[in-house]
């Protein structure tokens, strides 16, 4: 096999080598080098990942497993020193690797102004993602400020997340407007006015002067003597090609790394690619072109002839809630025409420029939808005179075709282009769906790449499959809560914290809900993410829950309830047992059962007798069992070294502890827990969400069991050496899976969906976090920790439990 | 011509609630929708009986608390999947007040 190196693991990289085992699998033996201590990733996606709309997880584009079924020996974190070519090696600090062809795919630097001041802390670039978790971390701050410099497309995605963050946030700008290589002044003050209606500021035509700081950057000066404050100053103003390690090698380098058609270099055993080459004296930055330029090496490599040749890129801002496209070329000239379509209320501009009756340059914003088409007869001269009137109200205007947006999908021509970062056509993707037999939207991105990037043509991709499929196709990829929203659970959480959204009708209207109240999947959903988001600031919304949750018993089959009282870790005594008996005889409650969980069960108490039944289980000191809680249900538990001869420790007494620590929270679903005091495990806590099995030396804290629908043993999590750290652990175990955990999926499910080591890495790995969360639950607890049955014993939700009218006789008529 | 019977005030039931007229034969649950409209309907589900005045309102719709059967408050009809309907009563609201129509009580009392 021939030896390949790369050096860079960016995107262009990652894609070439795809491409390269397709199109020569078996031939090389590859080596990756990377400056980052991690893998190729979604570099695209990094704003939505700032925005904390997406994690990180979510944009890794290669993982572990596929270098090694590929054979990859991956060098991340290893910087490659040097190239000497003749002897055909690199090097790095650990010493040198030979190649037979190698692959410079080094990128982009951005570019930081030289002013006075850039080297302060806190003077950043968002280029990666230390970049990203650095200003993440600034912006947990309580009214932390950042300055942005560079009003360009990265620079006001970069401006739009720390706003999102809750950072106040300037955008200082050079031009005259914002985005002026893809927008024009027009649609470039639409947009400034949206950035500021969100609380960003945009100063335009600034001229900075110098960053200003002691031991850190405090504030950026301008020319005109205007002073911003600032905790961080992100750099956002352009890139510059990496090419040192070439120019030191002796390649040919101009402003990039000079390339031919076949993606060589001066010394025919080196190619290039990506943001660190020259091709006919242009340098490429966006990723259509760059992802060209990978199919066209790969080719190279496997000695097919290919050509790499320029292409006409589109472009989208990905900023939620702000629809921007541009395309061609949009400047005026004297052998142009435009036309024009404004409506301001609905803040929509659209911009067609024509030379020779042919589209030459779009620019739209608020409404974007026909993006594609113009950009299809752009790139290929569609002659427009027959439509000149309507032209500008878009497709769905032409030859009568209906106002439906699936309609105009289908009559996109088949080498319509679809996904602009990948540059695949409709026909690919109706092709690739048929031939494959795809039927999710992953096997399409994984077939085709269409959508795989910066996933802005989602929508149009989602449409070409249900065209294509037909009814049987189930948009699974995002699975949206319910038919309200197009958004799923981890979508809407996240969007939660994000938008420091506080109501039902908040994220209803921001989240653009399709119903004015949801229905009942949603709004339990949403009323849980609010209580346990924002403890002390959200009013629970009992007509969101569930009777259960609403009256705080469990409704049975005929309309009856069941009433039980805590027990706590399942102790019990003489007083609390007489009351339990003299409350079932005063209401005639037919049926008294000891539960699974270690409690007494009244069953078959009417609605109405609920708040005097609880009134006497009250005297006598007992409070809700919430046994029909998505909360805290029961600590089962064994009688430990206090009675059992093989007890290790108090396990009785720790799961009291548990208990009285833990009651009145609230989770995603039901939360179930036991303590044994010794591995015969007589509480059975290695089947619950929960458990801890007590040893000689400490605690095994296990969870994420199931002895329901699914029957899982637990796994185990962690060892305490004390029960002050067993009940750490638990706690902030339980807050963790209260801020992730999807509404209704148990802990195992959501174990499993978020992979067990991440839990681990933040509960056992990281006691700084343990910490963090074991206190974001104390704290909730002092608004969770009243007993609801007290409450209405006292008068609070009357309505609940009386008839509004009652009529014993026929009303007489006259 | 009869009166039409007064149940109460409209502000006696929660908003996107539900509270229960208790007639020899049997509850009607009424509702108020988000919007303060008011619907009257049987308390009881084709499909197991379950009691509606429980369940969560949404729009014009009831969710069953038993099994999520849902039914639109105005017609009564059983939405979705599921086939079945609950008989609806006419209410109406004046000055606050909410009254159903004088022959429903007396029907429901031949019954």
């Amino acid at each position: 096999m021939e030896k390949l190196v790369v050096v860079g693991a960016g995107m262009a990289s990652g894609r070439a080598l795809e491409h390269i085992f397709e199109e020569a699998p078996g031939r090389f033996n590859v080596t990756l080098f990377g400056a980052e201590p991690r893998g190729n990733y979604n570099r695209l996606m990094l704003s939505p990942v700032l925005a904390g709309e997406k994690e990180y997880e979510q944009i890794i584009t290669h993982d572990a497993d596929w270098y090694r079924d590929h054979g990859v020996h991956t060098r991340f974190g290893e910087t490659v020193t040097g190239i000497d070519r003749q002897r055909k090696v690199v090097i790095s600090k650990n010493g040198e690797t030979p190649y037979d062809k190698l692959i410079i795919a080094t990128g982009s630097a951005p570019f930081i102004i030289p002013l006075p001041g850039k080297d302060l802390p806190g003077v950043m670039a968002f280029r990666d993602l230390d970049d990203v978790n650095r200003m993440v971390d600034v912006s947990k701050r309580p009214g932390s400020k950042a300055v942005v410099i560079g009003g360009g497309l990265l620079g006001l995605e970069a401006a739009a997340a720390l706003n999102a963050r809750g950072m106040e946030v300037v955008v200082l700008h050079l031009m005259g407007h914002v985005m002026e290589r893809q927008l024009d002044p027009a649609a470039g003050y639409l947009l400034q006015r949206d950035l500021e209606a969100r609380g960003i500021k945009v100063h335009c035509k600034a001229q900075t002067k110098a960053i200003l700081g002691e031991d850190r950057v405090e504030a950026v000066a301008l020319e005109d003597g205007t002073i911003y404050g600032a905790d961080i100053v992100v750099m956002a103003v352009g890139i510059r090609p990496e090419t040192r390690l070439a120019t030191d090698a002796g390649i040919h380098v101009e402003r990039g790394i000079v390339v031919n058609d076949q993606m060589v270099t001066s010394d025919p055993d080196v190619l290039a690619l990506g943001e660190c080459v020259e091709h006919e004296k242009i340098i490429y930055g966006l990723v259509a072109p760059l992802y060209d330029q990978a199919k066209i090496l790969a080719k190279t490599l496997a000695k097919v002839d290919a050509a790499f040749r320029p292409v006409q890129t589109a472009t989208q801002l990905k900023v939620t809630g702000v629809s921007v496209y541009s395309a061609g070329d949009f400047a005026d000239a004297e052998d142009r025409e435009e036309i024009v379509l404004r409506d301001a209320t609905s803040g929509i501009y659209k911009r067609l420029v024509l030379k020779e009756d042919k589209v030459i340059g779009a620019v739209l914003y608020g409404e974007t939808a026909d993006g594609p088409w113009f950009f299809d007869m752009i790139r290929k001269g569609t002659d427009t005179r027959d439509m000149r009137d309507t032209l500008i109200f878009g497709q769905a205007y032409q030859g009568g075709a209906a106002l439906d947006p699936m309609a105009a999908v289908a009559a996109l021509p088949d080498d319509a282009e679809i996904c602009g970062c990948n540059g695949v056509c409709k026909s690919t993707i109706t092709g690739t769906i048929v031939s494959k037999g795809l039927t999710d939207l992953d096997g399409v991105r994984a077939h085709t790449k269409a959508s795989a990037s910066c996933g802005s043509c989602t929508h149009l991709v989602e449409k070409l499959m249900s065209i294509t499929l037909g009814d049987s196709y189930n948009p699974a990829a995002v699975k949206p809560m319910c038919p309200c929203t197009e958004h799923d659970h981890g979508t809407v959480r996240r969007l939660i914290v994000a938008k420091e959204l506080k109501s039902i009708p908040a994220v209803m209207q921001e989240l653009e809900w399709k119903t004015s109240c949801g229905c009942a999947k949603c709004r339990p959903a949403l009323n849980y993410y609010l209580v346990a988001e924002w403890p002390g600031e959200y009013e629970d919304d009992g007509q969101s829950r569930f009777i259960n949750e609403r009256v705080h018993a469990n409704i049975q089959k005929d309309g009856t309830y069941s009433v039980v009282p805590r027990m706590w870790g399942g102790l019990t005594n003489p007083k609390e047992l007489r009351a339990i008996a003299d409350v079932a005889d005063k209401f005639a409650i037919p049926t008294v059962k000891v539960t699974g969980g270690q409690r007494i069960d009244l069953l078959g108490v009417k609605k109405e007798d609920l708040p005097a039944v609880w009134a006497d289980l009250n005297a006598a000191g007992m409070v809700s069992g919430a046994a029909y809680a998505k909360g805290l249900r029961t600590v089962k538990t064994c009688v430990g070294s206090d009675w059992c001869r093989f007890g290790t420790q108090d396990s009785t007494g720790l799961g009291v502890r548990i208990e009285k620590f833990m009651w009145g929270a609230w989770t995603p679903a039901k939360l179930k827990m036991a303590v044994s005091g010794c591995p015969r495990n007589c509480a059975e806590a290695t089947c619950k969400d929960i458990g801890v099995i007590c040893v000689d030396s400490g605690y095994d804290i296990h969870f994420a069991g199931a002895a329901g629908l699914d029957i899982k043993g637990t796994e185990v999590i962690g060892h305490a050496n004390t029960e002050d750290e067993a009940l750490e652990i638990i706690v902030a175990l339980t807050q963790l899976y209260r801020e992730q955990g999807h509404y209704l999926e148990r802990i195992y499910k959501w174990a499993k969906r978020v992979g067990s080591d991440s839990i681990k890495a933040a509960i056992i790995d990281d006691k700084v976090k343990r910490k963090h969360y074991f206190d974001r639950f104390v704290y909730s607890q002092q608004f969770a920790q009243v007993d609801p049955w007290e409450e209405r014993v006292n008068g609070k939700d009357a309505h609940e439990f009386a008839a509004l009218a009652e009529f014993g006789l026929p009303v007489a008529a006259e | 011509m009869t009166e039409w019977i007064e149940l109460g005030s409209i502000t006696a039931i929660p908003v996107r609630g539900a509270r229960c007229v208790k007639t020899p034969s049997g509850k009607i649950a009424v509702f108020r929708t988000a919007e303060d409209q008011v619907f009257a309907i049987d308390n009881r589900c084709p499909h197991k009986g379950g009691p509606l005045a429980e369940g969560i309102v949404h729009g014009t719709s009831v969710t069953c608390p038993l099994h999520n059967w849902v039914f639109d408050l105005e017609t009564g009809e059983a939405q979705g999947a599921d086939e079945g309907s609950v008989q609806t009563y006419p209410v109406k609201v004046e000055n606050g007040l909410i009254f159903i129509a004088p022959d429903v009580l007396m029907q429901m009392a031949a019954e």
